[in-house]
């Protein structure tokens, strides 16, 4: 069938601000949104700029908004998004990050966020056996925050950042979780200052968004919310309040 | 703009990263990279990492090495065969140390699954020898490894695109790249540069290959005189999703999955009586094609668009959310198949390289079929050749191949920088990289690349793919060099600076068709069939005149061949039965 992608285009050099520009393409109902956008710049528009590199969901490189929603250009299929011929796709770049060009947005701010958590394994005592041993179910505790392929498409769907630009947001918090609920991690306190912080997990208020819009169909907010559950215990071991900036 | 470091790696996936933990230690370092890291090609590695941990069941890294060489069907390097299987053990166990998330076992331990060609004994039978993360083992490598480059302060310059190398003689002294945020022209002088671009799937149609699988760093050496080695050597992974060509790991055989063909019968032991649907990918790729051709494809029509069904239902809805969630996730989102209810269409993708930019054990980029080593020059990983995957690579020895020969390469370099000099560049280093850049976006008017990629993705996949013989060869030969001269009438239609992805693709595009011309060429030359290499005319392997390394020489519009041996000092070569 024939859709038409409404997408907006920006390109700093010649632009002053985005506009929309439309394109009809020809698309099985089954095809990726991506392969659509694939058939723009192979054949009609060269110079529309977007990102792509898998196109099977797991790089992360081809998140943006599709008719409003946050997600992956190669995980939407143009029977979720058009129904009939003549249906209009309206495609965006993620909020709440510069736009660099088109459908290219600038990522450093959500990726220095990521790195304030200290994503990585923190444990200095000596491996003893060959591998450090960790059951099943301790493995399972944060398995799906295992699967953040650190798209932004959380980033972008979280109310709260379009109120407060400091918060860390849902992906850097449930990276945070995948390492405090590590069986193998000694670092809770090493990250205790970003996540117990009126701009870390306490500034999450529910709004489930992240949830809804993550690919990859990992629970953010609940691991958020068992988040504030780790850092209450912790604070309340030790006699301290929690720093979620309440009066 | 000018940058001065001692060592250079370019390319962010397995082995750039792993290589990149070793140097940032000891010399100063920055990664390249076209993308940002996490997005590389490794993350879509999905079934395991081989190691003879013996964690399910006896097994031995000796046996482990016969099998990678055996797989290879003997045209693998046996000593280096042997270093990876060997460093294996110890290479699983550092990554589970830093963090990565491998499933368990119930006493805790790294659990091990089945995967093709992988036996105890020497043949005797299928072994758990693949570590694993779910099917999800690629994702957890780069992620593991972008982490601890994170906590090791590792400098990166994402989205830089390598488009030149410097090399004065026999020394590197440096690479050119294109930053795409601003499209400006960048010179890296180094003592040491590591090429660690991986694959390039996309010279062909249907490919498991990530869109920036375009073989950047080979392409760019190419360019500038090194040998391509066994570039005639492709994988075809059997089970590609019909039509899109995303990877369906072995894992799923490895569980238990089984191919099965219109009649609803497994067709594997007619083919492979001991291993069945674990042979080696190879011979699984052509099993495929001879019942598609025989009529027992699921249309019945012996199109080269048939395809089988991979039955995994008999597993169940638990085991397959269990081990092969992602795969499960696939199916359902672009096929509209629960692989716990309904069998998997598929059909055989390009997905691995086994040949590429010659090294020596330590990464060194081998310059001739004498083994003159190229100072300062490195590879390693899929863009690479040692050789440890021969004429066919066996299922999860290419993460092995990251990190074992990635870490070796980083700790050779480490070494290197401390007795190199630091390099002098000639004025005008960028200067080739700046003219073709200037060709592409002078506004003259020419063809775009689109049509061009299209036709060379089809020409390679119709002619040099599973089965090929002399004439289709020679027709692809013809038709890659007819394209590579339209490509010099080619321009860009985008001529701005930032984010220019119009360009990008457009060099991409040039370094596509080279390797598909060193790919064509070399396999039109080899008149035998041994791994990957299969030919209706010449269908037996033959040792006589063809146990030796191909290298391929890219001088403007010629290619020339050279051979090398064969490291055979383990095991005599014998015929390859499963």
């Amino acid at each position: 069938m024939k859709i038409i992608l409404k997408i907006q285009r920006f390109n700093p050099e010649t632009d002053e601000a985005p506009v929309f520009q439309e394109y009809t393409v020809d698309a099985d109902p089954t095809d990726r949104l991506l392969d659509a956008l694939i058939q723009v710049k192979q054949y009609q528009d060269g110079t529309l700029g977007f990102r792509k590199s898998c196109a099977h969901g797991v790089c992360g490189s081809d998140a943006m908004q599709i008719n409003g929603k946050d997600g992956l250009a190669c995980k939407t299929l143009v029977k979720d998004v058009a129904d009939q011929d003549g249906s209009v796709v309206e495609i965006s770049p993620l909020s709440h990050l510069p736009i660099q060009r088109d459908l290219i947005v600038d990522q450093d701010k959500f990726f220095s966020q990521y790195r304030t958590i200290k994503p990585y394994l923190i444990n200095n005592e000596p491996v003893l056996e060959k591998e450090r041993i960790q059951s099943p179910e301790q493995r399972q505790a944060f398995d799906d925050a295992t699967n953040c392929i650190l798209c932004a498409s959380c980033y972008s769907a979280c109310p709260i950042l379009k109120v407060n630009a400091d918060f860390l947001g849902p992906a850097a918090l449930a990276q945070g979780y995948r390492f405090i609920a590590d069986s193998r991690d000694n670092g809770f306190e090493d990250r205790l200052l970003q996540l117990d912080h009126p701009d870390g997990s306490w500034a999450c208020k529910n709004h489930f968004e992240c949830t809804r819009a993550c690919p990859r169909q990992i629970k953010i907010t609940k691991r958020i919310n068992q988040t504030k559950q780790m850092i209450k215990a912790h604070r309340e071991s030790k006699g301290e309040p929690i720093n979620d900036g309440a009066k | 703009m000018k940058h001065e470091f001692e060592c250079i790696i370019v390319g962010s996936g397995g082995a750039g990263l792993y290589a990149a933990l070793e140097t940032s230690a000891k010399a100063k370092t920055a990664v390249l990279s076209k993308l940002y890291p996490v997005r590389s090609h490794t993350g879509a590695a999905q079934g395991g990492i081989s190691a003879a941990l013996g964690n399910r069941e006896e097994d031995k890294p000796e046996w482990h090495a016969f099998d990678t060489i055996k797989g290879g069907d003997y045209l693998v390097d046996q000593k280096a065969a042997m270093i990876l299987a060997q460093d294996a053990v110890q290479a699983v166990y550092d990554l589970e140390n830093r963090g990565l998330p491998f499933s368990r076992t119930h006493d805790g331990r790294i659990d091990q699954r089945r995967f093709g060609g992988h036996t105890r004994n020497f043949g005797e039978g299928p072994v758990r020898r693949a570590c694993y993360a779910a099917d999800r083992t690629g994702h957890m490598i780069l992620q593991t490894l972008y982490q601890q480059c994170i906590k090791n302060k590792v400098s990166f310059y994402d989205e830089f695109q390598v488009i030149d190398v410097i090399l004065d003689g026999r020394d590197c002294k440096g690479v050119i790249a294109v930053e795409l945020a601003t499209g400006e022209v960048h010179t890296f002088g180094a003592k040491a540069v590591l090429f660690a671009t991986g694959g390039f799937g996309r010279i062909f149609k249907v490919t498991s290959n990530a869109f920036a699988n375009t073989g950047d760093g080979p392409a760019v050496l190419a360019r500038r005189g090194i040998p391509l080695q066994d570039m005639e050597f492709f994988q075809f992974h059997p089970t590609g999703i019909k039509g899109l060509g995303i990877l369906i790991t072995e894992a799923v055989r490895g569980e238990g999955g089984i191919l099965i063909n219109r009649e609803g019968k497994p067709f594997m032991k007619t083919y492979a009586p001991t291993l069945l649907d674990l042979a080696p990918r190879d011979m699984v790729s052509r099993a495929i094609m001879t019942e598609i051709q025989a009529g027992r494809g699921m249309r019945g029509d012996g199109k080269i668009d048939d395809w089988v069904h991979l039955d995994a239902t008999h597993l169940g809805a638990q085991v397959l959310n269990a081990k092969l969630p992602d795969i499960t996730d696939f199916c359902k989102t672009y096929l509209g198949v629960d692989p716990s209810q309904g069998a998997i269409p598929v059909l055989p993708t390009a997905h691995y390289a086994m040949g590429g930019i010659p090294t020596d054990l330590d990464g060194r980029v081998l310059a001739d079929e004498k083994g003159t080593v190229v100072n300062g020059l490195y590879a390693a990983g899929e863009c690479a050749c040692v050789s440890v995957h021969g004429a066919n690579r066996l299922g999860t020895n290419s993460l092995l191949d990251l990190v074992v020969f990635g870490r070796r390469a980083g700790i050779h370099i480490g070494d290197y920088v401390k007795i190199a000099d630091a390099p002098e560049l000639p004025a005008d280093a960028a200067g080739r990289a700046k003219k073709w850049i200037s060709r592409l976006t002078d506004g003259k008017t020419g063809p775009h690349g689109g049509d061009i990629s299209e036709e060379m993705q089809v020409v390679m996949m119709e002619k040099v793919g599973i089965y090929r013989n002399q004439g289709k060869m020679d027709q692809a030969v013809q038709t890659i060099q007819n394209l590579r001269e339209t490509y010099e009438t080619v321009r860009v239609q985008d001529r701005t600076k930032p984010f220019n992805t119009d360009l990008l693709e457009t060099i991409e595009l040039k370094n596509l068709l080279d390797l598909a011309l060193v790919t064509a060429v070399s396999a039109s030359a080899r008149t035998e069939s041994r791994g990957a290499h299969s030919r209706e005319d010449f269908p037996e392997r033959d040792d006589d005149n063809w146990l030796k390394h191909t290298l391929a020489f890219l001088d403007s519009n010629k290619v020339s061949l050279a051979y090398k041996d064969v490291d055979t000092s383990i095991w005599d070569p014998k015929p390859r039965t499963y």
